[in-house]
């Protein structure tokens, strides 16, 4: 179990690089002369917020999307290793580990999928 | 733009470099860089940072789990604290004045920065540990482990798991609302109160950054706050500067560049609080 949570973290962190990495290059030959400004914040268009927006997006190959949707497998990447965390506590039946990485879960569930949920 | 990503590439590659080589993290220097160096609105540094801070823990983590010195058990424990905390702390930036942000970052900063100096005491091998009954609570979360010394396994029981408690919430606030990692308050939480060896302390610690991390970068996502274009050059930059940093740091005499760093991090501290308190940020 330790050494598929160590692979887990180390293929999730490539996988998201290797995306962002992927998606910059299609950026600058996609829009080599667009320029931003940051200095105001004006908070980022849906797409980039919304967890299936980002993922329908990145179909169309556009090099922002893609970006966005590395970032979002890294943010993912963590809530993974949690999730294998339960199941190995499931496997070893130890019931108060369980509960303990199921309430872990459920707030980054909360966290990560805070826009679908209306407090 | 292009000129723009590429020394902003070179700056989180600096950043990455100093972080692992302090012991600080990338997302202390990332945050200064972004709104001092660049001019960038604190609130999408933040979500950069959170987003570095991230891939840098997990790269590290990767290796700490294989050496099984972390103990995963309490480390989910005390994930319930932090990742409360960061939401928490996540929230308050959408209410807090960018201003007071800037203002409270600049005190973390220069906390961090004096505390990297201050020499640990040397006690984490031959501490004996107090031997106390252990609580009804610590006996339910089975909260003891071993871990490989030079004289074989050592064995150690955890105190104060309320106190610990606080301490990492507290962490998770401070991580969810700066971008930062706070990885040195979670040391002190499990090292100092809980007392757990320093060994184990260091490695859980950065095990919990990186779910820490998350529960705050998804409000932050959210919310809109992370950006594409700042991110890709910061995480790359901050990935690789934090990997050299690391084969840096096993290979040399590091005190002498670790005080130029920390001097370096303090004026970070003093012209962030400076244009805190100036209204600039």
């Amino acid at each position: 179990m330790r050494n598929i949570m160590g692979s887990l973290l180390r293929v999730g962190v490539l996988a998201a690089a290797f995306l962002v990495v992927l998606g910059g290059v299609l950026f600058f030959l996609q829009h080599p002369k667009e320029v931003f400004d940051y200095t105001t914040f004006k908070g980022e268009p849906a797409k980039f917020r919304q967890v299936h927006l980002i993922v329908k997006e990145a179909m169309n190959l556009r090099g922002r999307d893609i970006i966005q949707l590395g970032l979002l497998v890294l943010i993912a990447t963590p809530v993974a290793r949690v999730i294998f965390s339960l199941i190995g506590f499931l496997i070893e039946k130890d019931w108060i580990y369980v509960s303990i990485t199921a309430i872990v879960l459920m707030i980054l569930f909360v966290s990560l999928l805070s826009n679908y949920l209306t407090f | 733009m292009v000129t723009f990503i590429a020394i902003l590439f070179a700056g989180a590659l600096f950043a990455g470099f100093i972080g692992s080589l302090t012991g600080l993290g990338g997302g202390v220097i990332i945050v200064p860089l972004l709104t001092i160096g660049f001019g960038v609105d604190i609130r999408y540094a933040i979500g950069t940072s959170l987003i570095s801070v991230i891939a840098t823990s997990s790269g590290a983590a990767s290796a700490y789990v294989k050496e099984g010195i972390l103990n995963i058990r309490i480390g989910m424990f005390l994930e319930i604290a932090t990742t409360l905390g960061a939401i928490a702390g996540a929230a308050i930036a959408f209410f807090a004045p960018t201003h007071a942000i800037a203002v409270i970052f600049g005190f973390v900063l220069l906390y961090s920065a004096l505390s990297s100096f201050i020499k640990r005491r040397a006690n984490a091998e031959s501490e004996i540990l107090p031997e106390k009954k252990p609580g009804r609570m610590i006996g339910l979360l089975m909260a003891k482990g071993t871990y490989p010394t030079a004289n074989g396994l050592k064995s150690y029981t955890l105190q104060h798991l309320g106190g610990g408690f606080i301490v990492m919430s507290v962490a998770g606030i401070l991580s969810g609302l700066l971008g930062i990692g706070s990885g040195a308050l979670k040391v002190i939480a499990m090292d100092s109160i809980m007392k757990i060896p320093f060994k184990v302390s260091t490695s859980t610690s950065n095990f919990m950054i990186g779910v820490t991390a998350a529960a705050s970068a998804g409000i932050y996502l959210n919310r809109g706050y992370i950006d594409p274009v700042l991110s890709m050059p910061v995480m790359v930059g901050v990935l690789i500067g934090s990997l050299v940093g690391a084969k840096f740091l096993l290979r040399s005499r590091t005190k002498s560049i670790r005080l130029v760093f920390a001097i370096v991090i303090t004026l970070l501290a003093f012209e962030m609080i400076y244009n805190g308190l100036a209204k600039n940020i």
